[in-house]
């Protein structure tokens, strides 16, 4: 995917421990992770340090960076800067074709979102080497 | 009744819906002098105490207990947002079955309005310059609000099964009918569908008057022993069945944005009480936002999945309905004090008393509370029943 780097980034920012780091470091890279368990094939997100299905390990896996819109919403009133300052925005559970679901936002879509939409990904650097998804339509 | 079998005796509310001279612990002990006075039975009966609260953080049933001089033998902080006064019921009918204690006080307070205004629902979950930590690290970034996680949740039961908005708002226009008849309620202006799809939209679908209002309260009740109850104040009220579970924390990782933990705990509370949804007479269900509501009737069995919505068009949740909800005024329009669970159970034991007043569901002897913590995470259902 996209990498968009060097932007002034406003937003709450994650501060991953060590075993979290991954994410965010391939995103700056522009790969988009989930994962998969080795043991018994269960795929998730978030990332944890189990596999919620059997409890083994989970290993790291590659997504494609599409996805389509599974519920979503208009953000049209949030106090918090710097959200209260960007409204409306879109809010969406992103359907992964690898099976699972990630929260983001939806950009550079007027009013086209809607349940099915097909998205691509881009990644956003929010500090040097870390980066989070987020999602526009694919053209 | 057996002579253990759990019952609920007193029942009390602290000022509410706006009372900025109370701070959360005076809520709390207000409340509690409330239902001891309405029941009868001497503070130093109590030897079981169940608290959470939003104010007095990890440890604020400790913190209570010490304040208000709780001597407890049998104690639960447990914590599932909104629903936690719920699980209180089920564990505090188990621990009194067992013999662990003999009186139960479960309270609950908050000056949320007073002390942080409207900022529940919108205020975002971080704003500029947080850092986020754990599952927050892939939500709170893209702006999530408390009333947009729910909104996602209504859409995509609009998606699946074609409910309209104006489903939705019947529920909001019933609960203020209810309103109306509570002198206490913050909102008691009747209200139209058409009011509901007029207000400002907040995360869409969701509109302001599909969202709760933002108050300070505060509530407890008083669980004993049938033995117990036979020389208290009031006629003792049953629990006949209490069951809980969870399918999520974070909204991101509800499984099925249509069903909540209540498909699995309304028939187990059904079954442990050998009722079905036909017998019950009034329900009482967490109101944060209407479409909460919506997903709690279908799951706890009154129609069936994705039929919500033709459900409550028919009127049934009315006032003079088969199944009226929330005849307090609910969290839509009365008093919604942050986790509003407790308001719940005390508003069915008003009404399996027949001490409603105007509100009073005729021959009322069966009640469901339905409680929703978090993101319809935690949900925890207990049906009551008039002795």
């Amino acid at each position: 995917m996209e990498v968009v780097r060097g932007s002034e980034w406003q937003r709450p920012k994650p501060g991953p421990d060590a075993f979290e780091r991954p994410f965010f470091e391939a995103a700056a890279r522009g790969e988009l992770l989930y994962q998969r368990c080795p043991k018994c094939g269960h795929v998730q997100f978030y990332p944890r340090a189990v596999c919620t299905a059997c409890g083994a390990d989970p290993e790291w896996a590659q997504a494609s960076g599409r996805g389509t819109v599974h519920t979503y919403t208009i953000v049209r009133q949030n106090g918090m800067p710097p959200f209260k300052d960007e409204l409306p925005y879109v809010v969406a559970m992103v359907e992964l074709p690898e099976g699972v679901r990630m929260m983001g936002n939806v950009t550079d879509c007027a009013d086209e979102v809607g349940v099915g939409t097909a998205l691509e990904a881009y990644a956003v650097e929010f500090e040097p080497g870390l980066a989070l998804p987020f999602w526009r339509p694919l053209r | 009744m057996s002579a253990r079998e759990p019952v609920i005796v007193g029942v009390g509310l602290s000022d509410y819906p706006v009372a900025p001279r109370l701070s959360t612990a005076q809520h709390h002990a207000q409340a509690m002098q409330r239902a001891l006075a309405n029941c009868g039975l001497q503070k130093r009966a109590l030897d079981g105490y169940c608290c959470v609260g939003m104010g007095g953080g990890a440890a604020e049933a400790m913190v209570m207990a010490e304040y208000l001089g709780i001597d407890h033998r049998y104690v639960d902080s447990t914590m599932t947002g909104g629903s936690s006064f719920e699980f209180h019921v089920q564990h505090a009918a188990a621990a009194l079955r067992q013999g662990l204690c003999e009186a139960v006080l479960v309270t609950y307070g908050s000056n949320f309005l007073s002390a942080r205004g409207r900022t529940l629902g919108t205020g975002g979950f971080g704003g500029r310059g947080a850092r986020v930590h754990g599952p927050d690290m892939y939500q709170a970034p893209y702006g999530l609000s408390l009333v947009g996680a729910y909104a996602m949740v209504a859409r995509r039961h609009m998606h699946e099964f074609g409910t309209k908005p104006e489903h939705l708002a019947e529920i909001a226009v019933g609960v203020r009918e209810y309103a109306g008849l509570n002198p206490n309620a913050m909102y008691r202006e009747p209200i139209t569908v058409q009011d509901v799809l007029a207000s400002r939209m907040i995360a869409d679908p969701l509109h302001k008057l599909d969202c709760c209002v933002v108050s300070d309260g505060g509530g407890a009740f008083i669980m004993t022993t049938a033995e117990r109850a036979r020389d208290l104040r009031q006629p003792p009220v049953r629990v006949l069945g209490a069951a809980g579970g969870q399918t999520h924390w974070n909204i991101s990782q509800m499984p099925d944005f249509t069903r909540s933990a209540a498909a699995r705990s309304a028939p187990e509370t059904f079954a442990q009480a050998g009722l079905t949804p036909a017998d019950v007479d009034v329900i009482q269900f967490y109101d944060s936002f209407t479409i909460t509501v919506l997903t709690l009737l279908e799951d706890c069995g009154f129609c069936a999945k994705g039929e919500g919505g033709p459900f409550v068009a028919e009127g049934h949740l009315r006032r003079g309905g088969k199944l009226p909800l929330n005849t307090d005024g609910g969290g839509l329009s009365s008093c919604h004090s942050g986790m509003r669970g407790i308001f719940l159970i005390i508003e069915a034991v008003r009404q399996l008393r027949g001490q409603a007043g105007p509100a009073q569901v005729p021959d009322a002897e069966v009640a469901l509370c339905a409680g929703s913590g978090g993101f319809l995470s935690g949900i925890g259902t207990v049906l009551l029943g008039k002795a």
